[in-house]
């Protein structure tokens, strides 16, 4: 009679860990994506090993006329490998890496429609007068294609393997895009696995009557929501765990700071959310408000928060109400400890601030919730 | 507890929903071990008026005793005391059978045996590991019967618990309930539209339209009451003007 296996608040975590874990979706969703998420844009925005610039060499004009430059052609014939209508120049720097330059000779027109799909990032127009670059000076990549072709032709191609006493690299870890990536992806998953697993099984229970079945017995309602809060949190936990081992083995992203402190801002972060995730199901019982409401709190989150990109873009007004946004203080947060070294001394008061707005948000969705 | 004359007793209660008066002002008392049916037409307030006897919804006006009890005071005690089928729940899609029984089992801190017992009683022992999700409806509603059961309820409130079963099932679950009320003197309040399993069942009927209680005793007292019916659907038509059912 009293073994733990009959007690309700064993049963009713049980339960609720065993429906999250039957469902192929929420696997799917919950660790499979993040880390393909995790997989898919490191790659694009990490550079592993040599760089590769791409530009086009305009050969005539709109009206047909010829371009030549036999400057820029016979600096290409005598250094780089000639392929078809394409040139690929290899360029070496022990300490910047190596850096591959592929030239496209082509129309006019060709090349334009080459640079709006990205393909290449610089088109030079060459002829006797000289060459003429044309590039977007917004765009870092293209300025930075422009200054390395102009020099190599200019200079020749040792050129760019010169100064190498001047130069010193660095090589801090956490200043990569996937050391970014990483803790946002972790404070996101929190965010979504929470407002999605808390609110949506709650507003589905009540549609589908069953919180008034289950509320017609004589469970305690704090144990079951204790238990979905808690199956949550466990769930959230491995989620995390595995996209962390994926980043730590994949992409060698490190914890330079304060595990303990880590793992407080985490649960402080389940709090807030588990919270927030109660007070936005306290009342619904139609799914498909709840879908909206859900939706209404999760989408501004990830795209100001700063999970992708950083939200100093943003001006500057807004930022200090975006700082205070959950989800923005679980992902600094864990930059800072991830990529800073950060300690408890850095992050007690985000961890207070979270773990404030998951009581002030639970209590505020007691006073309003329908059970029936 | 049986000391008290009725175990239900309901005082002039009044519900509304904005606009609807749903329950008018209904007084109705059973005793230990009675069986009665509330018969009526969709919308006439029968699930309103279980309801609020169940302590899921609250009365605007008017009282509610269980066993000499209300539900402001006495929550828990009372939820120990009665079983409930509410007219449409779905379970946890994702569990099995028998862990959902397992889990309402653990609401009155009871172990498996019980729920073992349960599921030889309604007869769904084949069915303990299959998930409630590929359950058939006549399946489902044989589990919401056992989770209502699971306590050994003092007062049973079955709401339609027999819609859309087959004759055979029907019957089955007919079975049960005379036999709980042998052993251990249940009573039941069940709706229903099946004028035979209020018939057979229960021994009192009372029919209920919008909000009122229109008629209320034994098969053979209603009939004779309004001089001499040869059926409800007649009583009802003299009543209101209406078939019970088109
Ligand atoms: N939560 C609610 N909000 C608004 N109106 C309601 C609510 N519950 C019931 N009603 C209304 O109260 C009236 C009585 O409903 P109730 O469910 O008690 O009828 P019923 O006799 O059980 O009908 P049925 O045979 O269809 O189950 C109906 O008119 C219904 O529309
Ligand atoms: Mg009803």
């Amino acid at each position: 009679m009293n073994k733990i296996t009959n007690h309700q608040l064993f049963r009713l975590i049980v339960a609720h860990f065993a429906e999250i874990i039957r469902e192929p979706a929420v696997i799917f969703w919950g660790v499979v994506f993040p880390i393909l998420m995790a997989w898919g844009l490191g790659i694009a925005f990490t550079q592993k090993g040599g760089a590769q610039v791409n530009l086009a060499i305009v050969t005539s004009d709109s009206n047909h006329k010829k371009l030549h430059d036999p400057k820029l052609f016979s600096f290409l014939e005598a250094n780089a490998v000639k392929k078809d209508s394409s040139f690929s120049l290899a360029l070496t720097n022990q300490k910047l890496g190596d850096t591959k330059l592929s030239y496209f000779v082509t129309s006019s027109s060709n090349a334009f429609k080459m640079l709006k799909k990205g393909e290449v990032s610089v088109i030079i127009e060459a002829d006797s007068t000289g060459s003429r670059y044309y590039f977007d000076p917004a765009n870092a990549e293209a300025k930075a294609a422009y200054r390395i072709a102009s020099n190599v032709s200019a200079y020749g191609i040792a050129s760019y393997g010169s100064n190498q006493q001047e130069i010193r690299p660095l090589s801090l870890s956490g200043t990569r895009y996937i050391d970014f990536l990483i803790p946002g992806l972790l404070g996101m998953g929190i965010m979504m696995a929470s407002c999605w697993g808390i609110s949506y099984t709650i507003i589905d229970r009540r549609s589908k009557k069953l919180l008034r079945r289950m509320v017609a017995t004589p469970m305690r309602k704090s144990n079951l929501l204790f238990a979905l809060i808690t199956a949550r949190f466990v769930m959230n936990l491995a989620e995390a765990l595995l996209l962390f081992l994926f980043a730590w083995l994949y992409f060698g992203v490190k914890i330079q700071g304060s595990w303990p402190a880590l793992i407080l801002l985490f649960i402080a972060g389940n709090i807030a959310f588990s919270g927030i995730s109660i007070l936005i199901s306290s009342r619904t019982a139609n799914s498909e408000v709840g879908n909206g409401i859900i939706n209404a709190i999760v989408t501004p989150m990830m795209v100001v928060s700063g999970v992708f990109f950083s939200y100093h873009n943003f001006p500057d007004w807004i930022i200090p109400a975006i700082q205070w946004l959950p989800l923005t203080l679980i992902a600094d947060s864990f930059r800072n400890i991830f990529n800073e070294g950060a300690g408890f001394t850095d992050v007690w008061r985000e961890a207070l601030a979270l773990t404030s707005m998951g009581i002030g948000s639970f209590a505020m969705g007691m006073k309003l919730f329908k059970w029936y | 507890m049986t000391e008290v004359p009725y175990i239900v007793e309901v005082r002039k209660v009044k519900k509304s929903f904005k606009e609807v008066q749903a329950v008018k002002g209904v007084s109705l008392t059973i005793k230990p071990g009675e069986f009665i049916a509330l018969l009526g037409p969709n919308g006439a307030g029968k699930t309103t008026l279980v309801e609020m006897i169940e302590g899921i919804q609250h009365p605007d006006q008017g009282e509610i005793f269980i066993a000499g009890k209300q539900w402001k005071s006495h929550r828990h005690e009372l939820h120990l005391l009665i079983g409930l089928s509410l007219q449409e729940t779905r379970f946890m899609d994702k569990l099995t059978a028998y862990e959902t029984m397992r889990l309402f089992a653990s609401f009155y801190k009871l172990n498996s045996n019980r729920v073992d017992e349960i599921f030889t009683l309604i007869g769904l022992d084949d069915k303990k590991k299959a998930f409630v999700d590929n359950l058939s409806g006549g399946q489902r509603q044989k589990l919401a019967l056992g989770v209502a059961l699971l306590n050994n309820p003092q007062i049973l409130l079955l709401d339609e618990p027999t819609t859309g079963l087959d004759p055979n099932a029907r019957r089955e679950i007919w079975n049960i309930l005379l036999d709980l009320r042998k052993r251990q003197n249940t009573s039941l309040i069940l709706t229903t539209h099946y004028m035979e399993e209020a018939e057979y069942l229960c021994d009192r009927i009372v029919i209920m339209d919008q909000g009122n209680i229109l008629a209320e005793g034994t098969l053979h007292e209603i009939l004779t009451l309004g001089g001499g019916h040869r059926s409800l659907d007649e009583l009802f038509i003299s009543l209101t003007g209406r078939h019970l059912y088109e």
